[in-house]
């Protein structure tokens, strides 16, 4: 187990680092020269000169990777050209908003979808999970941000429960905070929800089908103990790898979802970068939803092991 | 009995994804012979009007006919899909196909590229794509077409690792047929048939896509009508009226519904045991 998780680990560090070059190439790759993209054709030619020196333009790309590089690994991601702060703080500052909210919305999604999911297994033949299923398909169906404009014209311009957008932080109002991430949190959440239901109802099935559930059942146990103790401790090893894919899901989803709430997170963030040009902070955010999505890859597959003795890795 | 029950609950997803798919390709095709009004032309008298006998749909903020920018919409929506798709499947399918068939060290060069890949979702990639390029429908079909190369890739490998163990596979190698030639012609037909299901769901996840990136301003630039681009400009006028936001939201609804029943009716008729 502990050779497969230090294995694993350096086939993730290798697929960040490959990330990693993919996203510096790709601005290295930029047709023209990044001064004049981004201080615009009338720009003075001594600005440019300075630019490019700030951004290290004067330095062979090789190079200039390994310092990037190395910068990262020590938590500076260089400075935004637009803010003119460390990109470390503002990505820092910004996680304070989509991490919650994508973490709420994965909350939601689990709370609704494991539940139900099994429901529709367990009561297979009867109505209910033609209609769970049928729900879920329609559900996966929706966007999140449309759902979002949904609510917001529902909840927010109707009804006036909640704020139909901006963001309040925790440390200034946590009542307020909650009200302005609840929206969100929803239409991120509800669309996962649909597509997490069929999985876990698909992993439930597999299991219930299988000869220790009958024993459990012909043994006299009730329904009960078997579907809880039995059959969904057995499921859980695929209801893990929905859940981190879930939370991969959300946590991309949420760049969309802070766009129509008006929330300033990492999302909203990287949208003002492309529209002021600001490539090392577009870099930095980048790499760090990249490195996110593998890391969270790895802490799937590390659950499995742990969670089933069975899966035993070469 | 129960049989029976399964094959036609198999054939009713097809079916109905069929038919939704239909109707949107029929619109885009209509939308090229026929269209109500002009889905350009503002009309400044009769801005965020509901539905009506002039309007079937509803007009926007500019007084624009809404049924006419959906049809003109369907057009967008399916060929940002098909071509961002037929990208996957051909890059995918190609990358999957050569790892599986050759194996070894390519294979594992190729599957580790994979992986990577994954690590950037159509939405990433497009705000990659965007910081490079002037955003538009080709980095928006290029990213979300380049988000499912890694699933083509995985499929496509995987079918193939079990055909080319095959006997007919192994008389034809016997036989002296070229390794190109047995790929081709006796390995990939084989494989087809998952690749077209997974085609169908991935254009449901590009349908979507292509609405998140236009929303964001990351797609089918604004002069062009486009469902996510139209619910871009709605947002700001919800509280006047819902329609501009209800009406393209819930052809994406369908137009996803469509592709995804179409996708699993097929797997159900290929594969029953799934």
């Amino acid at each position: 187990m502990l050779a497969f998780a230090v294995r694993r680990f350096l086939t993730a560090i290798v697929s960040v680092l490959l990330a990693s070059l993919v996203v510096f190439s790709a601005i290295v790759a930029i047709p023209g020269d990044p001064a004049e993209i981004i201080l615009g054709l009338n720009s003075s030619q001594e600005a440019r000169a300075a630019l490019r020196t700030k951004l290290g333009l004067d330095v062979p790309a090789p190079r200039r990777y390994v310092a990037w590089l190395g910068g990262v690994l020590r938590g500076d991601f260089g400075e935004s050209l637009n803010y003119q702060q460390p990109v470390a703080k503002l990505i820092g500052g910004r996680l304070k908003v989509s991490v919650p909210l994508s973490l709420g919305a994965a909350l939601i999604a689990t709370l609704l979808a494991i539940p139900l999911g099994i429901l529709a297994a367990v009561r297979r033949g009867t109505f209910v999970d033609p209609l769970v299923v049928a729900l879920s398909q329609l559900g996966a169906a929706i966007p999140g941000f449309w759902l979002g404009l949904i609510f917001i014209l529902y909840f927010a311009v109707e009804l006036r429960l909640f704020p139909a957008g901006g963001f309040t932080p925790f440390a200034t109002d946590p009542a307020k905070w909650l009200k302005s991430l609840v929206l969100p949190m929803l239409a991120l959440g509800l669309g996962q929800a649909a597509v997490m239901v069929r999985m876990t109802r698909a992993a439930m099935l597999e299991v219930l089908n299988q000869d220790f559930v009958r024993t459990a059942r012909a043994k006299g146990l009730g329904r009960r103990s078997v579907v809880l103790k039995h059959a969904l401790r057995n499921a859980m090893v695929t209801i893990i790898t929905i859940l981190g894919l879930s939370l991969t899901n959300v946590f991309i989803g949420s760049i969309v979802i802070e766009q129509v709430f008006a929330l300033p997170g990492m999302g909203r963030l990287a949208i003002t970068a492309i529209g002021t040009r600001d490539f090392p902070l577009l870099q930095g955010e980048i790499l760090v939803y990249a490195a996110t999505i593998v890391f969270l890859g790895f802490l799937v597959d590390l659950s499995y092991g742990l969670l089933d003795p069975r899966i035993r890795y070469s | 009995m129960a049989g029976r029950r399964v094959r036609l609950a198999g054939r009713g997803n097809l079916i109905v994804g069929a038919v939704l798919v239909g109707v949107v390709a029929a619109a885009a095709l209509l939308s090229f012979a026929w269209l109500p009004t002009d889905p350009l032309k503002m009309d400044f008298v009769s801005q965020l009007k509901p539905p009506s006998g002039t309007y079937v749909l509803g007009t926007d903020h500019f007084g624009r006919d809404l049924f006419s920018r959906v049809l003109v919409g369907a057009r967008s929506t399916l060929y940002v899909g098909f071509i961002a798709v037929g990208l996957a499947l051909s890059v995918g399918g190609f990358l999957g196909a050569v790892a599986g068939f050759l194996g070894g060290v390519l294979d594992e060069v190729v599957m580790r590229l994979v992986d990577v890949a994954y690590a950037f979702p159509a939405i990433l990639m497009a705000l990659l794509l965007a910081a490079v390029y002037k955003p538009g429908t080709l980095t928006a079909m290029v990213a979300s077409g380049s988000a499912s190369v890694p699933i083509f890739a995985r499929i496509a490998r995987s079918s193939v690792l079990s055909l080319k163990e095959r006997d007919y596979v192994e008389a034809g190698r016997a036989l002296g047929v070229r390794s190109g030639r047995l790929l081709l012609r006796h390995i990939l037909p084989g494989a087809l048939g998952p690749l077209i299901v997974q085609a169908s769901l991935s254009l449901a996840v590009a349908v979507l896509a292509e609405a998140a990136l236009s929303f964001l301003g990351l797609g089918t630039p604004p002069d062009v009508p486009s469902w996510g681009n139209m619910l871009r400009e709605a947002q700001g006028f919800m509280a006047m009226s819902p329609y501009p936001a209800l009406v393209p939201g819930l052809a994406i609804v369908w137009t996803v519904l469509g592709w995804s029943l179409l996708g699993d009716g097929l797997r159900d008729l290929w594969d029953p045991r799934a």
